[in-house]
């Protein structure tokens, strides 16, 4: 196996590990666009990144962590629905990115890489990155998996029996902020919320309990960033796509399955 | 009564520009049974949000004993059907161990539903479920907004019998939000009656010959709230019938009741803006 694959399989492991419990997240507080959200506004973290010549990887999660604030001040004053400030946020700051990069034309910039992922670009350096953030996070997700899981549930009763949920959801944000932007390689700005959905909801049929979920989502995710690189290889086709295809492909099985139970 | 758990003072709430609470002064003691009654929108749930810190006071203050220990039961609790959450789950991530969930279920009648997921059981299951939930924390203050919605006469009847029966033995004391007029009146130790401001509050029997109260709910009410206490008679020691003339009503008003035969009517900045 060529070299470059190597480091694909590895990174996308890397990231669908992490992917799969925060997915379920998504999935239990119905965060779905917050995810699209926060993904699109990477590409403005990118622009912002190349223009100040800083690492993307920090500028995505500065911008990312920067538009989860942002729509938290605005959820406060609850002048206007969540799902349209998601709307308001995701466009404005994705085409910020694009004007952005286009006012600075002197820049080298391939819009595709960024948009669906570049996976089989991936080098040593972005492997170190991506698996330093993934043990961060999963250190911290197991740290924090007691109070997140009781404030999904009921964010409510969670405040009342002492959980401070704030804080909280501050650590949600932050992980997906930093999953996102090292995930932006593999899978791009537009499929990655896809990572996090596709294989938790395949996971929801398969399992009993929270745990079980997050860990079969983990398991779906990479067995799909496994079938969706040979997919890859072997047919000449986009790596990010592959990815994402691969797992829906594993939805519909669980559906099929789920279905010849009952 | 106990030791003062939580002290409201002059709290008025605010949403949206309009007021929902008004200048509503509530203490609550150790091992007390308390209930708010009053019409839809009165401001029941707010003044319980506010109480158990979910809801910020526009003005006024709330004192909470340090370290106080509430039991929450909602209203209503949706969890979502993507939740893969078997009910000793749920009242495991309260803190409990196996051994204490297994007795509290046991204790409200449902152990069976133990291994049952969260989702697949019944209305009336899931309001055991959560009480048992608030229960396990060991509360000094159980705090239950409508405790009997969606529960048939028979159970909550036992619904209320067992929230009193709890009060004794756990010694904490309760909150409760309802409109269930006469089953809430028999199990009470103190009735307040809110409609944005404290209309009246005391002992049941008091409360129920309110005319606040009577004005409030109707005629109707005041016959069947109490029902173990409506006497206009009582009893000598060999059983004799002696009549007895009604008593004035013993309850303390809110500042803004207009009710009260003694007081002057007059309409305050607070009613006309309300």
């Amino acid at each position: 196996m060529p070299e470059f694959l190597l480091y694909a399989l590895a990174g996308g492991m890397g990231v669908a590990l992490i992917a799969g419990p925060l997915g379920c997240f998504v999935v239990w507080r119905r965060m779905a666009y917050f995810g699209d959200t926060l993904a699109h506004s990477a590409l403005m973290g990118i622009s912002l990144g190349l223009l100040l010549n800083i690492n993307l990887n920090l500028a995505i999660a500065l911008i990312c962590i920067i538009i989860a604030m942002t729509l938290f001040l605005l959820q406060r004053q609850q002048a206007l629905a969540t799902d349209t400030l998601l709307g308001i946020l995701a466009h404005s700051s994705l085409s910020i990115g694009l004007v952005m990069v286009s006012l600075s034309g002197n820049l080298q910039v391939d819009l595709n890489a960024y948009l669906f992922g570049d996976l089989l670009a991936i080098t040593a350096a972005d492997l170190w990155m991506i698996w330093l953030v993934v043990l961060l996070a999963s250190a911290l997700l197991w740290a924090c998996w007691r109070p997140l899981l009781t404030m999904s549930i009921h964010e409510e009763l969670a405040r009342v029996e002492g959980v401070r949920v704030d804080l909280y959801r501050a650590v949600l944000m932050l992980l997906f902020s930093c999953v996102i932007a090292v995930a932006m390689k593999i899978v791009g700005v537009l499929l990655i919320t896809a990572l996090m959905i596709i294989p938790a909801a395949t996971a929801r049929r398969l399992s009993a309990t929270p745990e079980a979920m997050a860990i079969n989502a983990s398991a779906v995710g990479m067995l799909s960033v496994s079938l969706g690189l040979a997919l890859s290889w072997y047919a000449d086709t986009p790596a990010g796509p592959s990815v994402v295809l691969c797992s829906f492909a594993l939805f519909i099985a669980s559906g099929v399955k789920a279905l010849a139970k009952t | 009564m106990g030791d003062l758990l939580i002290q409201l003072e002059h709290a008025s709430i605010t949403l949206n520009q309009q007021s929902i609470v008004t200048d509503v002064s509530l203490s609550l003691n150790a091992g007390e049974i308390v209930t708010v009654i009053g019409p839809n929108g009165a401001g029941k749930t707010t003044l319980v949000r506010a109480i158990l810190g979910l809801q910020r006071l526009t003005s006024g203050q709330i004192k909470r004993k340090p370290g106080l220990k509430v039991g929450y039961m909602p209203q209503k609790l949706h969890i979502d059907n993507t939740f893969p959450l078997t009910v000793a789950r749920f009242l495991g991530l309260g803190g409990a161990k196996t051994g204490q969930i297994e007795q509290a279920l046991a204790q409200s009648g449902v152990s069976h539903l133990l291994q049952s997921q969260i989702q697949a059981i019944s209305g009336g299951e899931l309001q055991r479920v959560l009480l048992a939930r608030a229960v396990l924390r060991a509360p000094d203050i159980l705090i239950l907004d409508e405790p009997a919605q969606g529960v048939d006469l028979t159970g909550q009847t036992e619904l209320y019998q067992r929230i009193r029966s709890l009060r004794d033995t756990l010694g904490c004391a309760v909150l409760m939000v309802s409109h269930d007029l006469h089953l809430v009146m028999a199990s009470t130790d103190r009735v307040v009656c809110l409609n944005r401001h404290v209309c009246c509050s005391g002992l049941p029997e008091q409360v129920s010959h309110d005319p606040a109260y009577i004005a409030l709910f109707g005629q109707a009410a005041s016959q069947l709230a109490v029902y173990h206490h409506h006497h206009n008679h009582a009893h000598t020691i060999e059983g004799t019938i002696v009549e007895t003339p009604p008593q004035a009503p013993l309850h303390t008003h809110g500042p803004h009741c207009h009710h009260a035969p003694a007081a002057p009517l007059h309409v305050t900045e607070n009613t006309r803006n309300a």
